[in-house]
């Protein structure tokens, strides 16, 4: 049941019709009145007419996954009406442009309909036709403003802080949020029974995309090359970081500190960061699964040759082109391992912007100390909404670690160099970077090659380097990001998550806890696993494992790489293309819990 | 252990060259193709370029595909850095190579397999951009590491060792090259070490991508009669249209200049070309002239080379991407970080 300040709005709209902009207003007057607030967008993959729908989630105890329900339900869109209306909560409320009614059709007993002819309403105040149809949408702002007593004042400023270099728009968007404010005072029961009440400000809070947070910890961490190939929904990282770097990284006669390439193909896009890679710079390129797929040679050379490299796959739903424009949690396999031959990547997993910007900067460093690629697995849900995240903040003592690379100083004092010996025990060789000194030169190479970089087809040689990279890979367990693990108090049960699943569970857990059944919980950060999920393993007899997949990807991984065993490890998925809600995951433990007691 | 280094003996009366250094430093490990292999001469010839324009090993980057070919950076210039990427690749690599350091010269090998197949894409994008680098196409219209296949450089009609006919026309790389917008476009001939040390070093001279098709007979699979990238068909049907001599910035110019069939134009990466017209009849920095002249000659068989096709000036990858004189790769870490401050002043716009 909703109320003050906890209740779901969907709005349903026409993609291309400019509703991105109410739809954002909305959310952010909700975190300026300091509501937390979730707002998700689910569009169709094109670029106008389909369906499209957002959805914006208040809840004062700070739930920001999806809430499964639908309490209000503003249908923009004639053609979804019997969806809209359908998926409305009973006792819900759905307002729709009566301009041209449709009593006959929005027609169920549990719900309010509200009807309001926002199209008349337009088109008598506006003679412009653009303006007619995009000032529907700021004006069903102005209707849900007087349905949920939000603050005008606050709605007034954003939209003065938005339109302040364009008069005339600004006056246009004042007199649509008057006109619906007017409207539903005048017309409808105003207030609902449910409404939204100023709570503390949002205090240093920001609301930011993972996308554009992750480009900032590139910025950060001084990444200077960047190389990709278009492809949803990653597209926007790429955007955000050639946006920060003409800002912070171009001189006044126009010389960048950075470059960007839009590459013919994520083949190339990845060529290229190793390219760059091995001539020392930081490089980076965002992609998605499909992408993945399509560099999986080259990050097997990155693997082998030892080369640095950072990628954000921003997953959406495979397999093949599946749905782009929609989330899932599909490519944690395709990721650890690919490519040809014994291969392993090192993988990161934000749950949020501010984990996207640390983590973006953290990439680099492993990246470089591990001399390997990294690939940051982002989602659609996590890297294209807007989420209200915490502040980010920059440590001004960060220096990058470079890791291993001897200089032109070093190498001239060295006897000779060997790139591929293991002289620290600890799996990491030294490299160089071309052009430092002849000392330094080595072939790089993704053929057979042995500790001194020399060609080989010996099989102990060629053996030795491989069990060394595995070496390596066993120290960068202990160097990666651990995972978050939180104890209850006489949790019989755990449960695991990753990414995006972190908000969903933790309601998740809120409710069960509230029905009597406590959980540990263990958010997993970074593969390989490091010892504290080994004993996290270790230490639970049954553990929940939730992820956004069909094959229980996560746990297959688990499985195979933390000494999960089978019986162990019960599998809770979702993978529909929908964010997962805490719901699922409650009615998915409940349920196994009733069929074990039943067992 | 089977990397064998060349043993390095330094002989006094070795001619030394600008940087004190001789041939040998810039030579590398010995070699594992075949004996009389046409790749073989490409990198003494490339050996005698580098060594000869004096630049330091070092400062010279080695990059290469997957093929016969793609193993010449191993058999030259050891104390130069390479990277024998993937089958195809090596453009890509090449690009973010460059990107970041734009100062050292790079030098790709590749074969017509890499370039023209699996990796036609990446060599159309590298010219297209214009990275400023020299690109070697080993030639020998066959695939020689995976025993002899056709290549799509293969001239329609040429048959294979065992007798099979090629059916399907042969892409030109130079053609390509011209299309592609690429500003330097020449064809030697592994054979003709007088013409093609010259191309070398003009290419590596030249500001941009400097595209030089070699063929490059496979002794082992397609030296046989009815193959059109043999020795004796490339030596009975090689047509130069003319004379390339590279001239280094700091020496005299005292030959030809003015005369009719002699021009010389200067490089922006420094030196000049003298050009000495042999059979040329167009005027070489004609794209379109270029394209239906080698057409036409390669239509009656004949394997046109020398330098065929120039335009200095244009911009390359460096200036397009507006990048600084300090390569990216050496960017003190102060300079890209923002800072603290301009994190909290950009979030303010965030609430
Ligand atoms: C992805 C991939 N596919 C296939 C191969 C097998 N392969 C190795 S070399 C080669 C052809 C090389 O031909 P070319 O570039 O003409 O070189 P050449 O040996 O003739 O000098 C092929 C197909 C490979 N290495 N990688
Ligand atoms: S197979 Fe052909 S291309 Fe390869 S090394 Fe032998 S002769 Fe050269
Ligand atoms: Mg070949």
């Amino acid at each position: 049941m909703p109320s003050n300040n906890d209740f779901t709005i969907r709005i349903a709209n026409v993609n291309g019709t400019g509703s991105a902009s109410a739809n954002s207003l909305l959310m952010k007057t909700l975190f300026r009145m300091g509501i937390p607030v979730a707002g998700k967008n689910f569009f169709p993959s094109n670029i106008q007419g389909l369906p499209t729908w957002y959805e914006v989630r208040a809840s004062h105890r700070g739930y920001l996954a999806r809430s499964g329900s639908v309490d209000i339900a503003v249908a923009m869109n004639a053609e979804t009406y019997q969806r809209d209306l359908r998926e409305l909560s009973s006792g819900g409320y759905l307002l729709y442009d009566s301009t041209w009614p449709r009593r006959d059709v929005l027609r169920r007993e549990d719900v309010s309909i509200l009807a309001v002819p926002l199209a008349r309403l337009c088109n008598e105040s506006f003679d412009n036709a653009r303006a007619r149809i995009l000032m529907k949408n700021i004006a069903y702002v102005g209707v849900l403003a007087a349905l949920l007593e939000l603050d005008l004042e606050i709605i007034r400023e954003l939209l003065r802080e938005t339109f302040a270099r364009k008069k005339p728009l600004l006056e246009a968007n004042q007199t649509a949020i008057g006109m619906g404010y007017d409207y539903a005072r005048e017309h409808l029961n105003c207030p609902l029974p449910f409404v939204a009440r100023s709570m503390d400000g949002p205090g240093s809070k920001i609301i930011i995309d993972g996308n554009t947070a992750a480009a900032l910890g590139c910025v950060y961490a001084g990444a200077t090359f960047g190389a990709w190939y278009p492809i949803t929904p990653s597209t926007s990282l790429m955007d955000a970081f050639r946006s920060f770097c003409a800002r912070f990284r171009t001189a006044e006669d126009g010389t960048r500190d950075y470059c960007v390439i839009q590459a013919e193909d994520e083949l190339a896009a990845i060529g290229m960061v190793l390219g760059a890679s091995w001539n020392g710079a930081r490089a980076f390129t965002p992609t998605s699964g499909p992408g993945i797929s399509l560099m999986s040679e080259f990050l097997g050379y990155g693997y082998y040759a030892e080369i640095p490299a950072v990628l954000f796959d921003v997953q959406r739903v495979g397999p093949s082109t599946g749905m782009p424009t929609r989330t899932q949690q599909g490519d944690i396999l395709s990721s650890a391992y690919a490519s040809h031959g014994d291969t392993r990547h090192v993988l990161l997993f934000p749950s949020s912007p501010k984990e996207c910007f640390e983590l973006a900067a953290a990439a680099f460093d492993l990246a470089e100390r591990l001399q390997t690629p990294v690939i940051v697995l982002s989602d659609l849900d996590l890297g294209m909404n807007d989420w209200v995240s915490e502040e980010l903040t920059w440590d001004e003592s960060y220096r990058p670690d470079r890791g291993k690379v001897l200089g032109a100083e070093e190498l001239e004092k060295a006897e000779a160099f060997h790139r591929y010996l293991d002289v620290d025990g600890d799996g990491v060789p030294y490299r160089t970077l071309p052009g430092e000194h002849p000392k330094g030169a080595f072939f790089t190479r993704g053929s057979g090659h042995n500790s001194y970089g020399g060609y080989t087809e010996n099989a102990g040689e060629y053996q030795e380097v491989v069990d060394r990279l595995r070496r390596k890979w066993d120290y960068a367990a202990n160097i990666v990001p651990a995972a978050e693990i939180r104890a209850a108090k006489g949790a019989q049960a755990g449960l695991i998550t990753i990414g995006t699943g972190d908000s969903a569970c933790r309601e998740a857990l809120d409710i069960l806890a509230g029905r009597g059944v406590a959980l540990d919980y263990m958010r997993i950060r970074a593969f390989p696993f490091g010892e504290e999920v080994w004993r996290f393993l270790r230490e639970h007899s049954r553990l929940y494992v939730v992820e956004q997949n069909r094959d229980a990807q996560l746990r297959t991984l688990l499985i195979n790489e933390a000494g999960g065993r089978a019986e162990q490890l019960v599998q809770v998925l979702h993978y529909n293309g929908m964010p997962l809600p805490a719901t699922a995951v409650v009615s998915a433990i409940e349920a196994d819990m009733t069929r074990v007691q039943a067992a | 252990m089977s990397y064998i280094a060349r043993p390095k003996v330094s002989h006094p009366a070795l001619a030394r060259n600008d940087l004190g250094l001789t041939m040998r430093d810039y030579e590398g490990g010995m070699s594992t193709l075949c004996a009389g292999c046409g790749h073989d001469s490409i990198t003494g010839s490339l050996i005698q370029a580098v060594f000869e324009l004096s630049i330091p090993p070092h400062r010279m980057a080695k990059l290469s595909g997957i093929g016969c070919s793609s193993k010449t950076p191993a058999y030259f210039a050891s104390s130069s850095h390479g990277f024998n990427s993937v089958h195809g690749r090596m453009p890509s690599v090449a690009t973010g190579a460059a990107a970041v350091n734009g100062d050292l010269q790079y030098i790709g090998v590749s074969g017509d397999g890499d370039s023209l197949s699996i990796g036609i894409g990446q060599f159309v994008h590298a010219m297209r951009r214009n990275l400023n680098m020299l690109y070697l196409i080993e030639d020998n219209g066959v695939y020689g590491l995976t025993k002899g296949q056709f290549s799509a450089s293969a001239d329609a009609g040429s048959t294979a060792k065992r007798g099979e006919v090629n059916e399907q026309p042969a892409i030109d790389p130079c053609l390509l090259a011209i299309a592609a917008g690429c500003g330097f476009v020449a064809r030697g001939f592994s054979g003709d070490r007088a013409q093609l040390v010259p191309l070398l070093k003009a290419g590596l001279s030249h500001r941009g991508f400097a595209m030089i098709d070699v063929i490059s007979p496979c002794v082992t699979f397609n030296d046989h009669e009815g193959s059109t990238k043999s020795y004796r068909f490339t030596r009975e049907n090689a047509f130069p249209i003319d004379h390339t001599d590279f001239i280094p910035p700091e020496a005299e110019i005292k030959a030809d200049i003015g005369r009719g069939e002699s021009q010389r134009v200067e490089l922006h990466g420094g030196g000049s070309i003298l050009l000495r017209k042999l059979a040329r009849e167009y005027d070489i920095g004609d794209r379109g002239e270029a394209y239906r002249y080698l057409d036409a000659r390669q239509g009656k068989g004949e394997v046109v080379t020398g330098l065929l096709f120039l335009q200095e000036g244009g911009a390359d990858m460096h200036e397009l991407s507006r990048l600084g004189e300090t390569p990216l790769a050496d960017l003190p870490y102060g300079r890209l970080c923002p800072g603290p401050d301009a994190l909290a002043e950009l979030q303010n716009r965030l609430r």
